[in-house]
This record gives structure tokens, C-alpha cells and sequence, in this order.
């Protein structure tokens, strides 16, 4: 599995990116978005906790962590599709607390969602074209004349076909979106988000589902958006892919960031390896041996 | 015995009244709401009584021109739309349901009050505001047309003016959906996240939406009172079902399915009315009195419509294709 996954050409890994000792919350060099105190609670639980965060700007950072960690709803926060109990955070230095989510889009962070949200009854074509930014043609006045924003229009799509190219979904942009494929709709979702051109890019979860043939260029097209010099932070559960092409790991259990570094020295982090397995502690430990097998292949998938 | 040429040419006449007009634009509005937008807008009556009745009392009691009593039907039910869609575009889609159903009931109620009479004429309505709209009529004096399509002047005019503008709002909806515009707006039918997520400022686009679908059923409820008085009663819920009834009959997502479903719906009231009244008198239904009768021609339409959907559920000129992948 390994062999279909990981390419034989090794991918330029960013080094040097913090300051100091690489612990949870330290400095970086250059950071994009940098959080502060950041919480959310639902009910009694604590979803989210984080006291400072930094992501560095032109790298690939990967957020990791069991379920339930609170990486989605930390991606929710940052991108203002949830509101904090408290914290502020600054993308680019600019401050993004309380900002809607459409605005922090429109700056240049454009994220993903765990769960595909391709819009089924458009096609292909118009889900692109959907992410491109600036049209004038989305004024309801100007619509109404396509001399406004024809010309545009026809860049728009020529950007998206290249897009769509690289994705391999150029065959399909005349079909309607809901009849692609789970890992086609997953492809379809990343290449819509870089229509606008992000600065950062959050994807969640980018490979779920995904095949491993269509996983290896994946892996290559977000190698290929930090060439481009866009910021990657992606969620991931493959410790394959993350120590692959990730230059950061960012780690996150019950909500708080319990571990950063390097991808290989933060797998050998004793709180990570708690992280993952007191997510097992309290259940049925050594009366499944099934599900005991597949922890300790965890762990050492972990460690290798 | 049954004079069925008195009943095709009845149903006939139905394919270009004004009345048909007026639910065409009225569902045509609707059309935007729910088949582009994805707004469930269950006040569409509202809306159309905002323009009935903004049209004649700015006519009778504050002696407007025509085009003033249509701008202030307009502004009437911008400022409605605002009020419902600035506290709900923000919830969940069914909330805007709940508060256009109410807020539709409550424009109603407040028309019908006895505590406006001399304005609203409450339960009475209003007429004799209709001058102004004859007065700019350029058709000389007398009959025209043919068979069954024989009116005066003023009908004429009325059908002429009703028509050409559902045929503008049709090409104007049709400009505006294949643009960028409508692709937000049939984006965030599909899932305004994210359309929320790639820029796009969701509350906004739904409110632009609430607001055309809402002044095209106002206009509607201006040509609706046209041929005859404004009546309260006329504006209750199943006047929006009525036009829900038609949208889907068409097709909840095109341009043209409004129109002909308004057709299709006025035609065969007409046709079970005019068939139902003479089978009574007749003799051929012993068992029902010419009251019950009355009724029973919206029960056949509901039959016909039930067949029609079961039978091409995407409506008219909906695109089966899209049925495959209804959630
Ligand atoms: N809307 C919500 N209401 C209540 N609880 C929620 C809500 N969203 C998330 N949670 C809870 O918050 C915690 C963190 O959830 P979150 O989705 O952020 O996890 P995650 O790290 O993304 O997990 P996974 O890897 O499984 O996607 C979970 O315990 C979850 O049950
Ligand atoms: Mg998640």
C-alpha cells in the first residue's frame, strides 16, 4: 500500500520553520495565522482549547489527531463558519475574530469540509466556476448585460479547465456534480477552492475516500500549491501521507494542541502516543483482540 | 345537450386572461424563491396583496398616477421582504417559511380590519381605481378579435399590458439565471456553505432573491385586480398554494414552466367548472346541488395535477435529469 502511495521522487520538505524548541504553541519564523486563547465548548464539552497556535506561512502544515479532537470545529472557528466562546486569531496580520465567513474567504482562506459539499444539480463546470473571485457578473444589475462580465466569464473558464485538467475531471465538466463520485466530488472540492487563489488553503480530511491511485496526485497537487507558494493546512488520519508531505505536524487531543514539530520527531512525542491511545483507554482494552491488533499496528505505524 | 362548444371556448379564453397572467408572474416570483434560491416562501399571497392593495389606495385616497400606485405597491413589498428576511435568512429554511405564512395572514387580517374602513374598505375591498390604468389605453373604442377571443378596448389593453410584461419579467429571470448572479443563487439552493466558503455573501444573494420573487408577485397583484375589485378574502394561504400548485405543475426551476403551468391550471378550472355546472343542470350528476358543484371543480383540478406530477414529477418543462439525484 505504501508503494502505490508514496512516490518515488521525495518531495522538497520546508525546514527551519520555528523558533526555539518545537513545542506545542511555539513561535514561527514567518506565520500566516496565529490564534489566541481560542475555545468553543457544546454543552459540558470542550471542543476546543487552544491557547496559541502558530501556522507558517509557504509550508504544509498537517493538523492531526484522534476523533474527536476538535480539528473540524477548530477549522469552523478560524474560518468563521462557528463562533468562539473566546480568542481572536490574525490571518496575514490582520485580525479575523468575529469576521463572517464569506469575508475571511474573500482574504485569501479558503477551506474545504470534512463532509463534501459539491453543489449536486450545478455542473461541474459552474462549480468552478463558482470559486473564481471579483465577478462582475455577480452584481444582480450588471448580470442583467453580459457585456459586463462575458469577457471575464470566458477567463474564468479557461483557468478552470486548466484546473480541472490537472484534477482529471475535465471530461466531466458538462455533468451535474451529484453524479460524480465520492472521491471525484472530494477532487471537485479542492480544485473549486483554488479558483480564488488562496493565500492559505485548508482542506479537511483532502483524501478521505480517495483512491489510492487518485491519493498519489492529490498528494502531488498540494506538493504543487506550496510550489505555486500557497499555505497548505490539511487534516489528516494517514500517518503515510502526513509524514510524506507535511513540513509541520500540528497535534490535537480533546482540544487542546498537545504537540508540534517536525513530522518524524513529533510521532515519537510520549503525548502523542497518549493522545491516540487514552482516546482507547477507558473502553474495552485487551478484551477485543481485533481491535487491540489494529492499536498496536497504529502505534507503530506511529513510531516507524 | 351539454353545449361543449360553450365549454372548450370558456376554457379557451382562460389560456389569455389576465388572471393567468397574473398567477404566471405571480409563480414565475415564486420560481426564484424556491426553484432557484431554495427559499421557501409560503407568502406569496402577501406579496400580492401588498400590490392590489398599494395600487388602489394610493389611486382612490391619495389620487396617485398609475405609475405611482405601482411604485408604491413596489416599495410596499420591498420594505415587507426586508422585514422578513432580515431576522430569518440568517436561520434555517424553515423559518422563513413559518413567518412568510404568518406575515402574509397578518397583511391580510390588517386589510380586512374594520379599523381602516375608510382607507381599506375592510371586508368590502375596494374599487373604482381602474381610470388611470383605461386612461392610458391608445385602442380606440370597440370590439376586436375573434371565436371566443372577442373583447372591448379595455380588455384588450389589459391583456396586452398583462402579457407583455409577464413576457419581460420571463426574459429578465431568463438574463439573470445564466449569468454569475443566478449561479450564486442556484449554489446556495445546493448548499449555501458553500457557496459560503468559496466568497460569496449567501444572506445577501437571498435577500436580492426575496425581494425580485416578492415585487414580481406584487405586480402580479396589480394585474390580478385589474378585471375586477380588490376583496380581501382573495388573498388568503390557498392563493399561494394555488401557485405553488402551478410552479410545480411547470417546474419549480425554469422560466417558461410558470407560465404554461398558470395555463394549464386556469384552462382546466375552467373546463371542470363550465363541465361540472351544465352535467348539474343537465341532470347527469342527480346527486349534488350546483353549490357543491362549485367545489368540485378544484377537487378534479387537484386530480389532474396529482396525475400530471405523479406521472412527470419534474413538472412540465423541468429536466428529468435532475430528478436522478434528488436528495
Ligand atoms: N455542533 C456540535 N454540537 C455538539 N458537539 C459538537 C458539535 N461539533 C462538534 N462537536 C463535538 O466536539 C468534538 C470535536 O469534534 P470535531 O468534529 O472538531 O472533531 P474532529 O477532530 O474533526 O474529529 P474527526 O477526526 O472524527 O473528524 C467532538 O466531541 C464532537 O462530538
Ligand atoms: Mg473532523
Amino acid at each position: 500500500m505504501s508503494n502505490n502511495t508514496v512516490p518515488s521522487n521525495k518531495p522538497v520538505k520546508s525546514t527551519d520553520l520555528h523558533i526555539g524548541e518545537a513545542e506545542p504553541g511555539c513561535k514561527k519564523r514567518d506565520p500566516i495565522l496565529v490564534a489566541d486563547g481560542v475555545s468553543r465548548t457544546f454543552g459540558g464539552l470542550k471542543a476546543v482549547d487552544v491557547d496559541h497556535v502558530e501556522i507558517p506561512r509557504g509550508a504544509i502544515t498537517a493538523l492531526i489527531g484522534p476523533n474527536g479532537a476538535g480539528k473540524t470545529t477548530l477549522f469552523n472557528l478560524l474560518t468563521g463558519f462557528d463562533k468562539p466562546d473566546t480568542g481572536s486569531w490574525t490571518f496575514e496580520g490582520r485580525p479575523l475574530s468575529g469576521m463572517p465567513a464569506f469575508k475571511v474567504a474573500r482574504m485569501g482562506q479558503v477551506r474545504t469540509f470534512q463532509l463534501t459539499k459539491a453543489l449536486g444539480l450545478l455542473t461541474v463546470m459552474d462549480n468552478m466556476l463558482l470559486g473564481a473571485k471579483g465577478q462582475a457578473g455577480e452584481n444582480l444589475f450588471r448580470a442583467i448585460f453580459p457585456f459586463f462580465w462575458a469577457k471575464q466569464e470566458e477567463a474564468n473558464r479557461v483557468q478552470a479547465l486548466d484546473i480541472l485538467e490537472r484534477f482529471k475531471l475535465d471530461t466531466k465538466k458538462d455533468d451535474y456534480a451529484a453524479s460524480l463520485s465520492g472521491g471525484q466530488r472530494k477532487l471537485l472540492e479542492m480544485a473549486r477552492a483554488l479558483m480564488s487563489e488562496p493565500s492559505l488553503v485548508m482542506l479537511d480530511e483532502p483524501m478521505a475516500g480517495v483512491n489510492p491511485a487518485l491519493t498519489q496526485s492529490l498528494l502531488d497537487h498540494i506538493l504543487n500549491l506550496k510550489a505555486e507558494g500557497m499555505t497548505v493546512l490539511f487534516v489528516e488520519h494517514d500517518m503515510h501521507m502526513v509524514r510524506h508531505i507535511a513540513d509541520w505536524v500540528i497535534v490535537m487531543a480533546e482540544g487542546r494542541v498537545v504537540a508540534e514539530g517536525d513530522p518524524h520527531e513529533v510521532m515519537r512525542n510520549p503525548a502523542v502516543i497518549d493522545a491516540y491511545l487514552g482516546q482507547h483507554h477507558d473502553e474495552d482494552l485487551g478484551e477485543d483482540p481485533a481491535a487491540e491488533t489494529e492499536r498496536v499496528e497504529a502505534i507503530k505505524e506511529l513510531l516507524d | 345537450m351539454i353545449d361543449w362548444g360553450a365549454i372548450f371556448s370558456n376554457a379557451a379564453v382562460e389560456l389569455i386572461s389576465p388572471t393567468t397572467a397574473a398567477y404566471a408572474l405571480a409563480a414565475l416570483g415564486l420560481a426564484i424563491h424556491f426553484g432557484y434560491t431554495g427559499l421557501l416562501n409560503f407568502g406569496q399571497a402577501g406579496f400580492m396583496a401588498l400590490g392590489a392593495y398599494g395600487f388602489a389606495i394610493s389611486t382612490l385616497s391619495f389620487g396617485f398616477p398609475v405609475w405611482g400606485a405601482v411604485l408604491v405597491g413596489v416599495g410596499a413589498s420591498v420594505v415587507f421582504a426586508l422585514v422578513l428576511g432580515i431576522p430569518t435568512l440568517r436561520l434555517r429554511a424553515d423559518y422563513l417559511a413559518i413567518v412568510t405564512i404568518a406575515a402574509a395572514e397578518i397583511v391580510r387580517l390588517l386589510f380586512t380590519t374594520n379599523t381602516f374602513q375608510s382607507i381599506t374598505g375592510s371586508a368590502n375591498g375596494l374599487s373604482g381605481y381602474k381610470g388611470g390604468f383605461a386612461g392610458l389605453n391608445p385602442i380606440p373604442e370597440g370590439r376586436y378579435g375573434f371565436g371566443p377571443f372577442e373583447y372591448n378596448e379595455y380588455d384588450w389593453w389589459l391583456r396586452i399590458v398583462a402579457w407583455s410584461i409577464v413576457a419581460l419579467a420571463c426574459l429578465f429571470t431568463w438574463q439573470i439565471m445564466r449569468s454569475p448572479w443566478g449561479r450564486v443563487i442556484k449554489g446556495i439552493r445546493e448548499d449555501e456553505d458553500a457557496v459560503r466558503a468559496l466568497g460569496k455573501n449567501v444572506y445577501s444573494y437571498k435577500m436580492q432573491s426575496l425581494i425580485l420573487g416578492g415585487v414580481f408577485g406584487t405586480i402580479a397583484g396589480m394585474i390580478f385586480v385589474l378585471p375586477r375589485a380588490v376583496v380581501p378574502s382573495n388573498y388568503q394561504t390557498s392563493l399561494t398554494f394555488f401557485i405553488y400548485a402551478i410552479l410545480l405543475l411547470g417546474g419549480a426551476s425554469t422560466i417558461l414552466g410558470p407560465v404554461i403551468g398558470s395555463m394549464v391550471f386556469w384552462v382546466l378550472l375552467s373546463f371542470f367548472s363550465g363541465f361540472i355546472a351544465r352535467a348539474v343542470e343537465a341532470g347527469w350528476i342527480p346527486f349534488i346541488t350546483s353549490i357543491q358543484a362549485g367545489q368540485l371543480r378544484f377537487i378534479l383540478v387537484g386530480v389532474a395535477i396529482m396525475l400530471i406530477v405523479i406521472f412527470r414529477p419534474q413538472g412540465i418543462f423541468g429536466n428529468k435529469k435532475e430528478l436522478a439525484f434528488v436528495k
